[in-house]
């Protein structure tokens, strides 16, 4: 059993509460303990780092300081928003200067000396893929899968260091574990257009677009995503992009938890694939049921 | 194509940039890797590596009216690829900061929509979307941003209607509060 902090992130009790529902699962069936952060709090996401970093690091080690006194040093989260918030903290942190403006903002005082991993380095680094595989009770053979990572979960890679920051495998190894055919998908750490589908829909319209497109032109049934804003953008947003572009996607974008726990046959209920809104029956009836036991 | 002096120079503007980024702003060679690889150039008024220039050049009305700035998504590629390893996105946010101060906002929807959501977070402890999308429409004006989403998402019990308080929203709430009272940025 590998014990962790946990780390939920606010996207996790809204628009993202199937990647929460299904991450708590897949770890739980994996032998990863999540133990919540008591009364954790907003990481600032994008919008603080744009306006004061001394504010950001702050709002990020409020979380921080809690693991510390849970007597813990490893915290994971499955958004890599919150994830570089939270690693660009304790990294800014081991300067003893900033750590003081820092400190002089909060509460509790934090020592910055947590790791934040993301879930999806937990489940690369500390399961075993072979053990993985024993567990796959209805493998995703038939489906084509495009990975889509999003542009920070391995970049800048002196700070995330997971994975490759140009052609990260995680997902696509996880994924071809599970029986599923990954196609090649070349934009996979491609920015989806972030933040911007609020003030700007013009600009998310267009890069998601694009990841849509290209992922059609090589044949995936689906998405496999690992951000919670990327998810929206091109699933919540899927029909805004076909009118924006006179376009007609119409593909599925799945958390890989949902798929992960979807193989391993974890209950239906907590992998939440009726929260998506592009309809994924049609995908996931491409997967081939497993033969009858003879 | 607008053309600068380069006989005015503000090279304090230069040095402001360099010691609040702590980057070497003066070894970009202008290869331009960080524009090849930026997704939004196509909404740019400067392109990333253009902005390097006119810090370099110490173009500070330029550097601080752009809205390049604003519209960066912070996506990484720029500051993963730089071959002299300048962090470039972190260059962007600090020249945000800079036109922030300074009271430029040339892409005000944005400005205001980091606004709301912090105002959010400093309100509840958590980002609390309806309440931020609600703020964001208010501040805006922009009433119908994204109403054709709302029947999607509330259906799928995506966005809830109440706030997550937290008990330790007044915690948050001061490390705002503390920060407006004499936050420094360096």
């Amino acid at each position: 059993m590998f014990k962790i902090a946990y780390y939920p992130g606010c996207s996790g009790q809204g628009t993202s509460l199937e990647y929460d529902s299904s991450t708590r699962a897949v770890c739980k069936a994996l032998d990863v303990e999540l133990v919540d952060i008591p009364d954790w709090s907003c990481c600032g996401s994008t919008p603080a780092h744009t306006v004061n970093h001394v504010l950001s690091a702050a709002l990020s080690a409020r979380n921080l300081a809690q693991v510390e006194v849970m007597g813990m040093d490893k915290v994971t989260t499955p958004c890599p928003s919150c994830l570089t918030n939270l690693r660009t903290a304790a990294h800014k942190m081991e300067d003893p200067g900033f750590r003081t403006k820092a400190n002089a903002l909060l509460d509790v005082p934090c020592n910055g000396n947590v790791d934040a991993q993301s879930v999806l380095q937990v489940l690369t680094e500390h399961v075993d893929l072979e053990l993985i595989k024993s567990k796959v009770v209805k493998p995703l053979t038939g489906i084509k899968i495009a990975c889509y990572y999003g542009c920070i979960m391995n970049r800048p890679p002196e700070l995330m260091r997971f994975d490759h920051h140009e052609n990260p495998m995680a997902m696509d190894n996880l994924m071809t574990a599970l029986g599923a055919e990954v196609v090649p998908f070349a934009l996979k750490v491609e920015c989806c257009g972030a933040s911007y589908g609020i003030p700007r829909n013009d600009i998310v319209t267009r890069l998601s677009g694009k990841l849509l497109d290209a992922g059609r032109d090589v044949g995936a049934d689906a998405f496999v995503t690992a951000c919670p804003l990327c998810q929206m953008n091109l699933d919540l947003r899927q029909g805004q992009i076909n009118h924006a572009l006179h376009e007609k996607f119409k593909i599925p974008v799945f958390y890989y938890t949902q798929l992960l726990g979807y193989a391993l046959g974890l209950d239906r209920a907590v992998l939440g694939f009726e929260k998506l809104c592009v309809d994924p029956r049609l995908a996931l009836g491409k997967i081939k049921q497993p033969a009858q036991a003879r | 194509m607008q053309i600068f002096d380069l006989a005015t120079a503000d090279l304090e503007f230069v040095a402001e940039v360099e010691a609040r980024s702590h980057q070497k702003i003066r070894t970009c060679y202008q290869c331009g890797n960080c524009t090849a690889g930026c997704p939004y150039t196509f909404a740019y008024d400067y392109s990333v590596s253009q902005i390097m220039r006119l810090i370099q050049t110490g173009q500070k009305e330029a550097v601080l009216k752009s809205r390049s700035l604003w519209l960066c998504g912070s996506c990484q590629s720029c500051t993963t690829r730089c071959p002299n390893k300048i962090d470039v996105a972190l260059v962007m946010d600090v020249c945000r900061h800079m036109a922030r101060e300074a009271g430029y906002a040339t892409e005000r929807s944005v400005k205001i929509f980091a606004d709301s959501f912090l105002a959010s977070v400093e309100r509840h402890g958590r980002a609390y979307e309806l309440g931020l999308m609600a703020a964001y429409m208010t501040r805006s004006g922009r009433v119908f941003t994204d109403v054709d989403l709302a029947p999607q998402a509330l259906m799928r019990g995506k966005l809830p209607f109440k706030p997550h308080q937290i008990q330790g929203r007044e915690q948050v709430a001061r490390i705002f509060e503390r920060f407006r009272k004499g936050g420094d940025n360096v």
